[in-house]
């Protein structure tokens, strides 16, 4: 069974480390802070200008004033703390953030991600997502194997405009972590009850598959 | 202490002309200067070029601008909540300039900061380095951008006294302290405007010699974008 959008969270969460700062992005990035594993501390961050980002807020204790990145209401828990976006920014380029997660379009096998714009269609603009991949030191994708006309997201080259070159490392799917190196994909776990031969079949790029493939544990 | 109070957005709003460069502070609709931007609507001045992380929704904030046609060139990082925008710009008749979130962010600072350039990892290798000087800094590449050159910021702070000082709100701060130091005039709306003495130096966020014109807001909306909640158990 592919995973649904909560297990891929859920299964990136398992890549936290203790006293990361992490900053999620829009979509299935933001579900990973609800499957943080036991026993570790991590803060994250929305580089609106917020440390410590809590909750979603009791209903009725909404506040216009406090709201992530994507625009959704939320909660600062204590020892948080509020920024400007330059100081946000200044926390992003300087490495103070551990890892950032975030969706895509495409990756290609050398790293490089495209998630911002279609042109001629969708031109909704990067947000933050230029400055986190060209900084971080970790970056995981969260992402469906293939897209909705069912052709592979992982290609040899990207066909839309570029968000970063040769930053992108790890990749959590529908279907598998693969991790990229040496210019492939390199096949790490696939999705409970997925075989490689699916896995082979949904990715375009480069698949380099050594060894037997364990099943993610979730 | 120098006193920087005027009475409403009109005359806060004094000197503004079509064809203008402006920077709007805010983050999606949090923050936003929405009496500034209803004066704006109000005088029907156009050719606006707007510098804004965001362009509002279709009937709010700089949405508004855009449905009277009286922006001719946005300067943003993400303007995904708006149709009306989307189609302008697809249609060409609005001009867009899509500039990564911490370039938008340093860009303004570095206006307000006497720095007139600065080189940053983001968009190496994109579309957005298209043109641009890049270098290679300790082994990465970094791409070379410029601060703006606006004639007005338009910010919006929760409190604010009569010498321009500033304290902002949760994550309604976003841009705002920056445009603030950017504007060669800049106007600050606050939701209560109090006497000197009353904010404690200490809690400052911007200092008032960043503020020309002061002025107590009215009628603030507030409108949230997603409103998201967990359910009272």
């Amino acid at each position: 069974m592919a995973l649904s959008k909560q297990e891929i969270a859920q299964r990136i969460a398992q890549e936290l480390q203790d006293k990361w700062y992490v900053n999620l992005g829009i979509g299935i990035p933001t579900l990973v802070a609800n499957y943080i594993p036991k026993g570790i501390e991590v803060e994250f961050q929305s580089e609106n200008g917020l440390l410590g980002m809590g909750p979603f807020p009791i209903e009725g204790t909404e506040d216009a004033d406090m709201i992530n990145a994507g625009k959704q209401t939320v909660t600062v828990l204590n020892g948080g703390s509020l920024f400007d976006s330059a100081t946000s920014f200044a926390m992003i380029r300087g490495q103070h953030v551990q890892l950032t997660v975030l969706g895509a379009m495409e990756v290609a096998q050398n790293g490089d991600i495209a998630n911002w714009k279609i042109p001629g269609r969708m031109v909704k603009g990067m947000g933050g997502a230029m400055d986190l991949v060209a900084s971080a030191e970790n970056i995981i994708v969260a992402m469906m194997h293939t897209n909705k006309r069912g052709e592979s997201k992982l290609l040899e080259q990207c066909s839309l405009p570029l968000t970063g070159v040769g930053c992108v490392k790890k990749i959590v799917t529908n279907l598998a972590v693969l991790e990229i190196k040496e210019n492939a994909f390199h096949l790490i776990e696939r999705a409970p009850g997925v075989s490689v031969e699916e896995i082979k079949t949904a990715t375009a790029g480069k698949l380099i598959v050594e060894g037997v493939i364990p099943e993610m544990k979730l | 202490m120098i006193n920087k109070v005027v009475s409403n957005a009109e005359e806060a709003l004094k000197g503004v002309t079509s064809g203008m460069e402006f920077m709007l502070g805010g983050f999606g609709l949090c923050g936003i200067p929405e009496n500034s931007i209803s004066e704006l609507v109000k005088l029907g001045v156009s050719d606006l070029t707007c510098i804004s992380n965001n362009a509002g929704v279709d009937d709010f904030g700089l949405g508004l601008l855009l449905q009277k046609r009286q922006i001719k060139k946005m300067i943003s990082s993400y303007v995904g909540e708006n149709d009306e925008f989307e189609r302008q710009m697809l249609s060409g008749e609005l001009e867009v300039d899509l500039i990564p979130q911490g370039t938008l962010a340093e860009r303004c600072r570095a206006t307000g900061a006497g720095i007139p350039a600065f080189f940053t990892p983001a968009g190496y290798g994109t579309e957005v380095a298209e043109g641009k000087e890049t270098r290679e800094f300790n082994g990465k590449m970094y791409v070379l951008e410029h601060a703006f050159n606006p004639q007005f910021a338009f910010v919006k702070a929760w409190k604010g006294d009569t010498a321009g000082n500033l304290i902002f709100k949760g994550t309604a701060r976003n841009f705002n302290p920056m445009m603030a130091m950017a504007g060669k005039i800049t106007v600050a709306e606050v939701e209560e405007l109090v006497e000197v003495g009353e904010l404690d130096p200490n809690q400052i966020h911007t200092p008032g010699i960043f503020v020309q014109r002061i002025f107590q807001g009215t009628n603030y909306e507030k409108r949230i974008e997603q409103r998201t909640v967990t359910p009272k158990s």
